[in-house]
């Protein structure tokens, strides 16, 4: 026990002694996770969009105010030759062009429909989507003024109307911090300690040291312990840094309990650690460790479901996430911050992150020998 | 200038020593091709953002016709996935709670009735919400079919008069998300690759003092980092050659403009990229720190800020203008505007210039760093 | 030219086999095809300085390795301190110091810091440790640099404290594996000093070296070649034996004999 204290005090001296890792280690996270937090978002406002009006009519005009008033769409210009609607979304400048028949104020007049265009740059699917959506709601809300503004035209019975109502449950404004900073966190926490951690024993290879360490009677475990725990502190300390600026720069609801976050953390922290030593055992370079270690860390990342949903992914993928730990413990701090998980309501990711505990470390117990080659 | 033939061979010589170095390590020669190519695979086909199987539960109160109607032309879509038949409000919440289902819809009692007599009736829509985003685009979904139904039960059909508008989907009619993630992986993909190899390759030299040996022989400081640069450079462009091959063959991801501009402003990221892996290797002596920045420092903001999942224009405005310092950003809407709408360099100059203009400014930078460490 | 520091043979060491604290009988390591260590045996005995000699890639660190428990053999049979090197090798390592050729004390500590990490983990207390180290950073001189990292010090400075360290906690053999590389002649005489009042005090010492002059400061010496041992005798023995006037020319030319220059990693 003796033994794993001076290895602690060492590692310690060595962390806190290393200029260029400190503001790495401590400052790096958290300026990423105030900033990065705010960008992900699919909110889709302020669209750029085009105006084609061929009518010219006091009708086409209001018609065009109902869209520049929306707080939704902003005029970024107007033209009048057919090609241009394409150009425009060509260059980027707008992803919605906007054409009005020549005849609209006409057909409307008469009672007849008349049909607009929306040519939407449809790129990015999801945003398209929106921006129809919204464009329908302009639609809708300027038939609703028409018998109004045409008194010529004849009233119809009044149109059926099925009110939709919605509400979300758990984040009722639609923030997306709240959700973004629990993974995001999750994702910087898993970097620190897998990078650190991967890194950690290969280096004292690359420098020799390991042979020295080796020919002491110091046992495995004592080795691995010493090795493993300045990261694990580190690790829930940068937790706990982290819950701090949720809570309080960005006001994230904490539903459930601190301490089951703290218990699942610290096991999720072993499974980290573990694959960094395995890593660290595998490889003869730090060069080396770090590509496995960036390896696994995209894959990680991209199949947890932090950015996009695990449910849009082929059933395969989705298969695949169930190894994954980051997609658990995202999982897992979300349920807990945004709907109050209780252990019980966890129980299946965090069986599954002790299991993956334990054959991670199992596996680097294993891999590392006090022996050199 | 006398002897600078042998100085020309001396360079090539530390070029194929360069080369050599990467390819003697199996692994991480390994990882350089199959990397890229593994997870443009997994990704392409893992990282979407469609919805589908929305799980949900329908709460009918009323029990008539229209409402079963209803509910059957929602199931019909094939995105909805019926998970429970709550009958009262009360038993939705624990099924939110065990992550049963996304979505709960409820219609009001006599919904069928009012909306003949009062020509309204209410139809409540709940949904998880701790996902923002999924929760709304299947609200949308789902008043998109309520809406579709109404329009198509109506008889006569309502609307055949006021403005109707008719939408075109331009670039990616079928609204695939993989024409939209694709470009954005080829730039995380070498903007990840290409810095981080560079800024390890030169910081292990000087970690193991071999940089000084360099600095003493014949060849300039130009030219070592050069030879360091080269080998990444032609990596690096095998990789996007096999990335484009990937995205077209594999996932159908169309270039309509042309393959050549294509392949040139892919040549100028890496360009960018390598660069930045030289900046960063100008600022420390350490491997772990070369590595941490290229990778803790640039994976995050990479995915984040240059909109490759997260619209750039859905930021708000401090982080757009950040966003303008990330180089992934600018290459990610040429790729986009070539491959999706075609377009040519009279189009996309703007954004050419700007990788142009970073990347000289991280070599002049680089450089300048260079020679106060020489002096 | 090294009258100051030679010494002679300790009494009874060779002779005595139940006083050995290595024996090595057939010790061999094949890597592949390699044969890095080929059917060693030898005994040292009980504080004697036992030089094991040999070009670069003859299988000494290999050999070094497999004593210290660093490596398991392939075949053959030896004990370390009453030991087996298969079964005990643990035991081996609370008995044992060992210095490797790399440099292996933290660049980033201090003298002081690296004393009580090598000093804690081999079980020490932590009275013993600061006295020891007390004791340590006067002896060599270093109290005015001991809150200095180590990375500034001289590689001398650095080599004579790793020594300092390997043998702290006072084991029965410690193994040196070219300890003195690239010091100038003055401070790998001073190295050596240190070696004999350890030797004084009753221990044991296995060093590796190629200076020819320092094979001649050991009780005995062992030449390898080419994974075997060619020649194991003191110094004066062996060299009356070859009929050559140095352990220099003996060295060449046994070393000229073999294959020469194999690769050991």
């Amino acid at each position: 026990m003796k033994a794993i204290g001076y290895l602690l005090q060492k590692e310690f001296l060595q962390i806190f002694r290393n200029r260029g890792m400190l503001p790495i280690i401590f400052l790096m996270p958290f300026i990423q996770l105030v900033i990065l937090s705010n960008a992900a978002t699919f909110d889709v406002k302020n669209v750029a969009f085009h105006l084609q009006d061929l009518d010219r009519t006091s009708l086409s005009r209001a018609f065009r105010e109902q869209f520049t008033g929306s707080g939704w769409f902003l005029l970024t210009g107007e033209s009048f030759a057919e090609g241009e609607a394409i150009n425009q979304l060509v260059a980027g400048k707008a992803d919605l062009v906007l054409v009005i028949p020549r005849d609209f104020e006409k057909e409307l007049m008469s009672g007849a429909e008349s049909r607009v265009q929306l040519v939407i740059n449809a790129e990015d699917g999801f945003s398209a989507g929106v921006i129809q959506a919204y464009s329908n709601e302009i639609v809708q809300a300027f038939n609703r003024t028409l018998p109004a503004v045409l008194p010529g035209m004849q009233s119809g019975p009044a149109v059926r109307e099925i009110v939709v109502k919605s509400s979300a449950w758990y984040n009722p404004e639609l923030r997306y911090s709240d959700y973004m900073v629990p993974g995001i966190l999750v994702i910087l926490v898993t970097m620190v300690g897998l990078f650190l951690s991967g890194m950690n024993i290969v280096r004292e290879k690359e420098i020799g040291t390991i042979d020295q360490i080796n020919v002491t009677p110091l046992k495995r475990y004592q080795f691995i312990t010493g090795k493993l725990l300045p990261f694990w502190i580190i690790g829930l300390g940068e937790l706990t840094l982290g819950l701090l600026i949720a809570r309080i720069g960005f006001d994230v609801p904490m539903l459930g309990s601190y301490p089951l976050i703290y218990l699942v953390a610290a096991l999720y922290m072993l499974v980290v650690l573990g694959m960094g030593l395995l890593i660290s055992t595998l490889t003869d370079s730090q060069q080396q460790a770090m590509f496995i270690a960036w390896f696994f860390m995209v894959i990680f990342t991209l199949m947890s479901g932090l950015f996009t949903s695990i449910e849009s992914m082929p059933h395969w993928a989705q298969n695949m996430t169930m190894a994954n730990p980051v997609r658990h413990f995202v999982d897992i701090m979300r349920r807990v911050m945004l709907k109050g998980a209780g252990i019980r309501d966890i129980a299946l990711p965090l069986s599954i992150l002790t299991a993956d505990a334990a054959l991670m470390l199992a596996l680097a117990l294993n891999r590392y020998r006090k022996v050199s080659n | 200038m006398k002897n600078r033939k042998g100085t020309a061979s001396s360079f090539r010589g530390f070029v194929k020593k360069e080369f050599l170095h990467i390819f003697r390590d199996r692994r991480s020669a390994a990882i350089l091709f199959g990397m890229p190519i593994i997870q443009l695979l997994l990704f392409g086909y893992a990282i979407r953002n469609e919805i589908n199987e929305v799980k949900i539960a329908v709460s009918d109160l009323s029990h008539d016709s229209l409402t079963r109607a209803i509910k059957s032309k929602l199931l019909s879509s094939g995105t909805f996935v019926l998970a429970g038949e709550p009958e009262s409000p009360a038993a939705i919440a624990p099924l939110f709670a065990e992550g049963e289902i996304d979505e709960a819809i409820i219609f009001e009692p006599g919904f069928g009735v009012r909306l003949e007599r009062d020509r309204r009736a209410e139809i409540q829509v709940i949904t998880d919400g701790s996902d923002p985003n999924v929760s709304r685009i299947i609200t949308g979904y789902t008043t998109a079919a309520v809406l579709d139904y109404l329009r198509q039960s109506s008889f006569p059909p309502e609307g055949k008069r006021g403005v109707v508008a008719e939408p075109l989907m331009m670039f990616n009619p079928s609204l695939k998300s993989v024409y939209l993630f694709v470009p954005g992986l080829m730039a995380m993909i070498l903007m990840l690759v290409s810095a981080l190899m560079t800024s390890i390759s030169i910081t292990r030299e000087k970690e193991s003092g071999t940089m000084e040996v360099l600095l003493v022989s014949s060849l300039k400081p130009v030219q070592i980092i050069l030879g360091k640069v080269v080998p990444y450079f032609i990596l690096s462009f095998v990789n996007v050659v096999s990335i484009v091959a990937i995205a077209s063959v594999v996932f159908g991801v169309p270039c309509r403009g042309s393959y050549l501009l294509l392949l040139m402003e892919s040549l100028l990221f890496i360009m960018t990229a390598l660069s930045l892996g030289i900046f960063i290797s100008t600022m420390t002596n350490s491997q772990q720190v070369a590595m941490m920045i290229s990778l803790g420092g640039l994976l995050l903001p990479t995915i984040l800020l240059s909109g490759f999942i997260f619209p750039v224009e859905s930021m708000p405005l401090p982080l757009q203008v950040i966003s303008n310092i990330i180089p992934a950003r600018w290459y990610l809407e040429i790729v986009r505007a070539i491959m999706l709408k075609g377009a040519g360099i009279s189009i996309l100059w703007q954004e050419t210039l700007v990788l142009v203009v970073m990347t000289g400014v991280l070599v002049a930078a680089s450089v300048r760093k260079f020679k106060e460490r020489l002096q | 030219m090294t009258e100051s520091v030679t010494r002679g043979p300790i009494k009874g060491a060779v002779e005595n086999l139940t006083n050995n604290v290595i024996n090595a009988e057939g010790l061999t390591k094949v890597f592949g095809e390699f044969r890095a260590v080929d059917a060693i045996s030898f005994s040292v005995g009980a504080g004697e300085v036992f030089g094991f000699l040999g070009a670069n890639g003859a299988g000494k660190t290999t050999a070094i390795k497999m004593l210290t428990g660093l490596l398991a053999p392939s075949s053959g049979n030896a004990s370390v301190a009453g030991f087996d090197v298969y079964t005990g090798a643990e035991d081996i390592k609370r008995n044992i110091g060992y210095m490797s050729q790399r440099f292996s004390l933290y660049d980033d500590l201090t003298p002081l810091e690296n004393i009580r990490f090598f000093g804690g983990i081999y079980g020490l207390r932590r009275k013993e440790i600061k006295e020891k180290g007390r004791a340590l950073i006067d002896t060599l001189g270093l109290a005015s640099v001991a809150d200095v990292r180590l990375k500034a010090l001289p590689l001398g400075w650095k080599q004579k404290l790793a020594f300092s360290v390997a043998v702290m906690h006072e084991p029965r053999i410690v193994f040196l594996d070219e300890p003195t590389g690239g010091v100038d002649p003055l401070t790998r005489r001073r190295f050596w000093e240190m070696i004999y009042e350890s030797a004084e005090r009753g221990l044991t010492v296995f060093v590796t070296t190629h200076y020819m002059d320092e094979a001649e400061y050991c009780d005995r010496v062992s030449i390898m070649v080419d994974g075997r041992i060619a020649a194991l005798d003191t110094p004066l023995e062996l060299q009356r034996q070859f009929g050559v006037g140095s352990m220099e020319e003996l060295f060449i030319r046994l070393a000229r004999a073999g294959k020469g220059g194999r690769h050991e990693e």
